[in-house]
């Protein structure tokens, strides 16, 4: 190729690199500032979350080294060979082809594929093929439109839309494997910082699993469109120590308490179509479509998460449900005023 | 190979009525007409579905926002997604095809002009389908009127117990109608630059354009033919007692998914193939030099074109398939980016040592070179499975294949409005308001993109029509919101600059811009018929030989 030794445009080219500096400085802070106290994928609290968190960045190291090359040299070009009043009428040297040059742009790239792809192809196995160990919780989880059912078969548990699991320590592991299937449509299971997404599909049982390192609650949603109220399937997991978790554990076994004071709502309740929908245990409700509502009150939210669990709350959510999520398949039931406080006043009721 | 003065037929046209003036667009099958007529309607969607855009971003703004219903959102992204892709990508890459590649091959029409015009009222008919469901949608009380399923219309989601009503059916019989345009077209496009081509135009000889479009044409038989089959399907599936996707009776959701997908990705390449061939003609123009290792940019298309073909379930990484199909698929997507990587380093090639000229159609093809890269390079962490684990459905992805339409197809395909306009209308476009046109939309495209991957990166999923506020996502959401009201302004400015230009644009002459290819030896806008006489050519640049006798490209072919 042709050289051009004109020393042109050297101030744009040193202004433009300044410029890309300063906007990937500004995009990288962009990223870095809230990867505090957010449920940011570059701020991993399990295995699988980690792993994919490795790779990542040695496919974004890969990538980058790739953009600022090509950058630099489209920069360059543009900046170096443009047009002027001084070669305005004289075509350029016409130049067809180097196949040289052309082997090694083919051949570096296809090296640059094989790299990346022994890296991915090496954390698709760890995470994917990880065996079960025995000390493993297990627990089923069940898409519906729009909220989470949450069944551990061998704890005799059934929970909604917060789910809770053991921190897992290095030293003993208690990971937690979840299956995961539809009851309707297509859902995805995905709380960003303990693990990637796995969908549930009707008819294709899939499944996943995490050992959280830490304490807390972490932030998720169903992250595959299922219909009106995808937005507010949202999904919360409480990891917890094992003496807490072992506590809940045991609260959730527990039967409910039959509270006197709210048979009147315990009445309505079992005399109106919510029994069509909602289980609770010991009393002739075991409707599946809804959530288990018989330890409601030891969740922290109401409606998959669109919700807080108050009073106030759990009223509007019976009187008219689209006031809070409209479009959920919660219909408005239709009670008196007195009817609902009776209502409430028993939900209130399944500790 | 001289052809001219061909125009006098026209002033025939000014004495016509209105009544046949449209009588004689409405029963055309001059290619030139029908693309025009194809460009235009592809116009006319890309403002609609750039309404429903915005009605997206005015509704996510700001967290908890009451601008429109779920109901209404849905339908809106469901309808935004659809008609992007089939009715103003497909419809404008397949009108410039139409006009250009029977002038770029010395035709004087396609193969099959009746088939042509066949082809474009099957895919005018498609968009009116797709939007008389507004009106005819509901079918039943309280069903809802437009689609609201994604443009990827998920099973179980298309089944009757979920979209009761007709509107999962005007949007199956729009594609389906579409698709069989679509088809019809590419069969088309085939034996015309298979047969067609004037005498001396080698396939060695023939523009990039016609060859890029030329496998372009092969791989939308290939991937339209599984999405028209699945639509029929579906149909049996919701009036047939059929039960292929229908899982409450035993059917696959994934089968679908399959189907989709199988068209989905190869789909891309159907329309960034198209794109790639605009900068392919507009580069080497604008740098003065012949395209960099032309042999080399024709296998590079045709490795995409098969290897394109085996990636499709990247987009299925989190629907739980076995670590070796992962793998695979993962390493098809890899490969992929090789020979488009190539592609980059040619056009790169092609303006090194040449002389760049920044007139808007060059203007518009570097900054598609830019964008086209980060869109390849987060397209690679996406074929990354693990890492498209977390990055999958989320606004990552969103601002990914945003960055391929938009940042990659829609400026080369500015690019090539600016290029050609002149050729079509007789009349530049204006060079000040296109200046405009692209400094805004590259300042509002960057604004509203560049900004998007982060949401994702913080959780955000797509297709969510309203969040909760402190998760990080809400100053974000706004930024990308104010980027898109500036695309949008910039977007009228180019609708404007079309409009006026045609009566108030300089004249163009038959060969503004001092190019190569057959297209700009004949008049602007040519003649019915294009040629006199048919050219003969000698070299990959019949108009470089004419304009230097002394050192003729046709020396070394």
């Amino acid at each position: 190729m042709r050289r051009v030794d004109n020393s042109i445009s050297l101030h744009a080219i040193q202004i433009i690199v300044l410029l890309i500096l300063s906007v990937s400085a500004a995009l990288a802070a962009e990223t870095a500032a809230p990867s505090t106290g957010l449920e940011n994928i570059f701020a991993p609290e399990s295995t699988p979350a980690k792993s994919i968190f490795d790779l990542s960045i040695f496919v974004l190291s890969i990538t980058g080294i790739i953009f600022v090359v090509v950058f630099t040299l489209l920069v360059y070009s543009l900046a170096k060979f443009h047009a002027t009043p001084a070669n305005a009428d004289k075509e350029p040297a016409q130049v067809y082809g180097s196949t040289q040059i052309e082997l090694a742009w083919t051949i570096i790239p296809i090296l640059i594929v094989v790299v990346l792809f022994l890296a991915t192809a090496r954390v698709i196995h760890t995470v994917q093929d990880a065996p079960e160990p025995p000390s493993a919780v297990e627990v089923t989880a069940i898409g519906h439109q729009f909220w989470w059912e949450f069944r551990y078969p061998k704890l005799g548990i059934v929970t909604a839309n917060e789910l809770h699991i053991p921190v897992s320590d290095p030293a003993h592991p208690t990971p937690t494997f979840l299956k995961l299937l539809s009851a309707d449509t297509d859902h995805s299971f995905w709380v960003p910082q303990l693990a990637g997404k796995t969908d549930l599909i009707p008819n294709h049982p899939n499944s996943m699993w995490m050992d959280p390192h830490r304490v807390g609650v972490f932030l998720g949603q169903c992250a595959q469109y299922c219909g009106t109220q995808h937005a507010k399937m949202l999904l919360r997991v409480s990891v917890d120590t094992p003496q807490d978790f072992d506590a809940w554990v045991r609260s959730q076994q527990q039967p409910v308490i039959q509270d006197q004071q709210a048979i009147a709502g315990k009445h309505i309740f079992e005399t109106t179509a919510c029994i069509n929908c909602h289980a609770i245990g010991g009393t002739v409700a075991n409707g599946r479509f809804g959530p288990d509502l018989t330890h409601l009150m030891s969740r922290s939210t109401i409606a998959s998460g669109a919700a807080e669990n108050t009073t106030d709350n759990l009223r509007l959510w019976i009187k008219t449900p689209d006031a809070i999520k409209p479009g959920s398949l919660m219909p408005a039931m239709q009670l008196s005023d007195a009817d609902l406080d009776s209502l409430v006043r028993y939900m209130e009721t399944l500790r | 190979m001289s052809s001219n003065a061909m125009a006098s037929q026209f002033v025939e046209v000014e004495t016509w009525t209105w009544l046949e003036t449209l009588h004689g667009w409405l029963t055309t099958v001059d290619h030139k007409r029908l693309g025009t007529l194809y460009v235009v309607y592809g116009l006319f969607f890309l403002v609609i579905a750039g309404v429903e855009a915005t009605i997206i971003r005015i509704q996510l703004m700001y967290p908890h926002n009451h601008f429109v219903s779920p109901q209404v959102f849905n339908r809106m992204f469901t309808m935004h997604g659809t008609t992007m892709i089939f009715f103003v990508a497909i419809p404008i890459l397949f009108g410039f095809a139409n006009y250009l590649v029977p002038l770029m091959i010395g035709a004087r029409d396609m193969a099959f002009p009746r088939l042509n015009a066949f082809s474009f009222w099957l895919t005018a008919l498609g968009g009116f389908l797709l939007y008389f469901s507004f009106l005819g949608g509901s079918g039943l009380y309280g069903a809802g009127n437009a689609p609201d399923i994604g443009w990827w219309a998920y099973a179980p989601l298309t089944s009757r117990a979920f979209s009761p009503g007709h509107s999962s059916d005007y949007w199956t019989i729009a594609l389906l109608v579409a698709g069989f345009g679509s088809i019809a077209t590419a069969i088309n496009l085939i034996a015309t630059i298979v047969c067609m081509r004037c005498p001396g135009m080698k396939l060695s000889r023939m523009p990039l354009l016609a060859w890029l479009n030329l496998i372009m044409a092969g791989m939308a038989i290939l991937a339209i033919s599984p999405l028209t089959a699945a639509q029929i399907m579906l149909l049996i599936d919701r009036y047939l007692g059929g039960h292929f996707f229908d899982t409450q009776a035993g059917g696959s959701a994934t089968l679908w998914m399959h189907f989709f997908w199988i068209f989905g990705h190869p789909e891309v390449y159907v329309l960034v193939i198209p794109a790639f061939a605009f900068a392919s003609e507009i580069i080497p123009v604008f740098s003065r030099k012949p395209i960099f290792g032309y042999p080399v940019m024709v296998g590079a298309t045709v490795c995409i074109g098969f290897v394109s073909l085996s990636v499709w379930a990247h987009h299925m990484f989190t629907i739980g398939m076995n670590s070796y199909a992962n793998s695979f698929f993962a390493i098809t997507t890899m490969v992929v980016g090789v020979p488009t990587g190539i592609k980059i380093f040619n056009w790169l090639g092609t303006m090194w040592g040449g002389r760049i000229q920044f007139k808007a159609p060059m203007l518009f093809c570097t900054a598609f070179l830019f964008q086209f890269l980060i869109a390849g390079l987060t397209g690679i962490m996406l074929g990354s499975a693990p890492f498209n684990w977390q990055l999958s459905g989320s606004y990552f992805v969103v601002a990914h294949f945003h960055y391929v339409i938009v940042g990659g197809i829609l400026f080369a395909l500015f690019g090539a409005f600016y290029y050609w306009y002149p050729k079509v209308t007789g009349r530049m476009l204006s060079e000040r308001l296109g200046k405009w046109h692209f400094w805004l939309f590259v300042i509002g495209f960057h604004v509203t993109f560049d900004v998007m991957h982060f949401p994702g990166l913080l959780g955000m999923p797509r297709r969510i029509y309203t969040y909760e506020p402190g998760r990080g996502w809400d100053t974000m959401n706004l930024i990308v919101t104010y980027g898109a009201f500036i695309q949008g302004i910039s977007i009228l400015i180019f609708v404007y600059n079309l409009i006026i230009s045609y009566w108030k644009g300089a004249e163009a002459g038959n060969d503004p811009w001092d190019a190569w290819t057959l297209e700009w030896s004949t008049t602007s806008p040519p003649p019915a018929y294009n040629f006199a006489s048919i050219p003969v050519v000698a070299s990959r640049r019949p108009l470089w030989d004419l304009k230097h006798p002394e050192d003729p490209d046709s020396r070394y072919d």
